[in-house]
């Protein structure tokens, strides 16, 4: 111990650390916030550690290679020892970071830390957001398969509609006209040196101003920031009442930050890793390409949005997002810091969080995308054929054949992209129905030009077969007026 | 005064290093366009693109480099309308660029991604696309199918103003 004591000493004489390490360590923080509510930054950047140490082992044997990155990662997951962990902690650490540092922002918002004189720490706490944001797209990319490959088309694509720029644009961003071996070394560079060399620079300058400025008082309603009292009454709060950070809050720091990594650990060695899935080869098109979970809500947008408001709003809501971001605090910079007394900013919060969950959602089932092997791999319900003519029968293959079950469901299976058709007799007359077909219309291609008059009758017979439960049939009403006048007569 | 000088050493020596560096970092949009629009490459003879059907080929990207692996195996759908007419349309769907396939029995190119769907002919058909599928150049030389090709057309306003530059070339 003396030893230690001796070389520790010999240390401290040269760097002269030791005390304001101390100091740092024992600063007084306001009791209340020894709480389980003020444990996410520091989990964060627990995490963030453990992307490093990750990152650094996998790209001991990562090739960035257009030609060699996917054999590099089916090594990982197969041959080399252990290989298949790092990778599903690496993996299952990015999703885990994105989680916790939205939980994190929520808090620090709801909490009110943003206000004054914590401005700066909120401004790099955003552009903490969009640096982690960019590590899980890139990485996304680094884990170079077939979605890596699509993925970056999508992104190009957006990249595209850039106004004037549009074309350098997608340039600068494939490092060439085409997506290749250049596009993944680019992505490499950015994964590896310019996005984390921005992110600890960001959590150097975020903790330093935690340090410098204090950890936020726990918000009670009725005490309301002004800019010329404030720092006062937040010095006699942690001097009155205060407790040293280490040991009275850290422990749940230290608690919180080992759960964490174990659940990481957890997923790792549950769920394993991500993919990779087939070759990054553009000439296998038998493929659905679908983005990592925290980019499921953008995925969905862009198929919900109306074709003609994409390119403004997947230019311009990006900007303004952040821009709104930046300029809370200084929007609300004084003021009721309690989510008690600040309805908008909890609806706010619910708002986002319903809208994010729900395009997530909508995402992950992509109700919009045909179910392109429904037509020979889902059969017709049974008995929609059961006790049926001919004609109708013939009906039944043509809807197989020509693909209808792609988009349409019947009993529940096969594609979502148009309404389902168990019940379409019902709503839709034998004249709609062959109008529907031939024409198209509402988001329907036209099949005219594919369909023989013999295809089309046969296969609107079935179709009028499809009125469940005894319910009547459409019926034309000039026409049952035209036929009951006829009678008349 | 002698700091005056040092910083102006400074900001002379910075700029003789940065500007190369801004040419070196601005590379990728310095190539020559216009030289390789002007190449061929062939898709192979025509025969094995009977009349009536569409399917998909496959080349090489023109300016690949060696470590470009499978990424420079590039899928493009071949139509043929009749002898001398053909048709070839990228694979990259005119919405965001996922690959579409082609449903011969339905005659429709259908997107894996946001639903997209065109006709045979490559136009629109339904979903958030805005237009139809893009479009090679192409030319029948001594009984092979070339086309001019080498970047990935994507639905900015580039591919738009195909006067003078084709999507896809």
């Amino acid at each position: 111990m003396r030893v230690i004591n001796a070389v520790a000493d010999w240390f401290d004489h040269r760097l002269q650390l030791g005390a304001p390490l101390r100091e740092t360590m024992e600063h007084p923080v306001p009791r209340e916030t020894a709480s389980w509510a003020y444990v996410f930054g520091s989990a964060a950047l627990t995490i963030f550690g453990l992307q490093v140490v990750t990152g650094i082992l996998l790209a001991l044997v990562y090739v960035p290679s257009a030609g060699e990155a996917w054999n590099s990662l089916q090594a990982l997951n197969h041959q080399v020892t252990f290989g298949w962990l790092i990778r599903g902690l690496h993996g299952w650490g990015s999703n885990f970071m994105i989680a916790i540092v939205l939980i994190h922002m929520v808090q620090v918002f709801l909490f009110g830390a943003y206000k004054f004189p914590r401005e700066l720490t909120w401004i790099v706490g955003v552009l903490l957001l969009i640096v982690t944001l960019g590590m899980a797209f890139t990485g996304q990319v680094l884990r170079f398969d077939q979605d890596a490959y699509w993925g970056l088309g999508i992104g190009a694509s957006i990249a595209s509609r850039v106004p004037v720029a549009g074309p350098w644009v997608v340039d600068l961003m494939l490092g060439g006209p085409i997506i290749a071996g250049a596009t993944l070394s680019r992505f490499f560079a950015l994964h590896v040196f310019l996005i984390p060399g921005l992110l600890i620079a960001f959590v150097g300058v975020h903790v330093l101003l935690v340090l410098k400025l204090g950890v936020n008082e726990w918000p009670m309603p009725g005490r309301v920031v002004r800019r010329a009292t404030y720092i006062h009454e937040y010095n006699e709060i942690t001097h009155r009442d205060g407790v040293p950070f280490v040991p009275y809050a850290v422990w749940k720091d230290i608690f919180f930050s080992c759960a964490i990594l174990l659940a990481i650990g957890a997923c790792a060695v549950v769920l394993g890793p991500f993919g990779p899935s087939g070759p990054p080869d553009p000439t296998i098109i038998q493929t659905a390409p679908r983005p990592d979970f925290f980019f499921l809500w953008l995925y969905a947008l862009l198929s919900l949005l109306p074709p003609s408001a994409e390119t403004p709003i997947l230019l311009i809501a990006p900007a303004v997002a952040i821009a709104a971001l930046l300029a809370l605090p200084f929007l609300a910079g004084e003021g009721e810091k309690s989510w008690r007394r600040r309805p908008i900013a909890v609806l706010m919060v619910l708002l986002a969080a319903v809208t994010l969950g729900a395009l997530t959602r909508l995402g992950g089932a992509a109700p919009w995308s045909p179910s392109m092997n429904a037509w020979s791999g889902v059969p017709i319900p049974a008995q929609y054929v059961k006790g049926r003519t001919a004609l109708e029968r013939q009906g039944a293959l043509v809807f197989q054949n020509k693909q209808c079950h792609n988009c349409h469901a019947l009993g529940g299976d096969g594609g979502k992209r148009g309404p389902a058709l168990d019940s379409v007799a019902v709503s839709l007359t034998r004249d709609q129905l062959i109008r529907q077909v031939i024409q198209g219309g509402g988001n329907m291609p036209a099949y005219g030009r594919n369909l023989n008059p013999a295809e089309t009758n046969a296969l609107v017979a079935f179709l009028q077969t499809l009125c469940p439960g005894g319910q009547a049939a459409a019926q034309d009403a000039s026409r049952t007026q035209l036929e009951s006048d006829a009678r008349r007569d | 005064m002698f700091l005056k000088l040092g910083l102006l050493f400074g900001g002379f020596v910075g700029t003789t290093l940065g500007l190369p560096i801004v040419g070196y970092v601005l590379s990728p949009l310095a190539r020559d366009r216009k030289a390789r629009a002007g190449s061929w490459l062939s898709l192979g003879s025509v025969d094995q693109f009977p009349t009536g059907e569409t399917r998909l080929s496959t080349y090489r990207n023109p300016g690949a480099s060696a470590w470009d692996g499978d990424t420079a195996n590039i899928a493009c759908w071949v139509r043929r309308v009749d002898d001398n007419t053909f048709q070839v349309f990228a694979t990259n769907c005119a919405h965001l660029g996922c690959p579409v396939r082609w449903f011969k029995q339905s005659g429709l190119f259908m997107c894996p991604c946001h639903g997209g769907a065109y006709y045979a002919d490559g136009s629109r058909a339904s979903g958030p696309p805005e237009r139809g599928l893009f479009e090679y150049p192409h030319r029948v030389d001594r009984g092979t199918l070339q086309i001019s090709a080498g970047e990935m057309p994507t639905p900015g306003p580039s591919a738009e103003a195909s006067t003078d530059r084709p999507p896809c070339a």
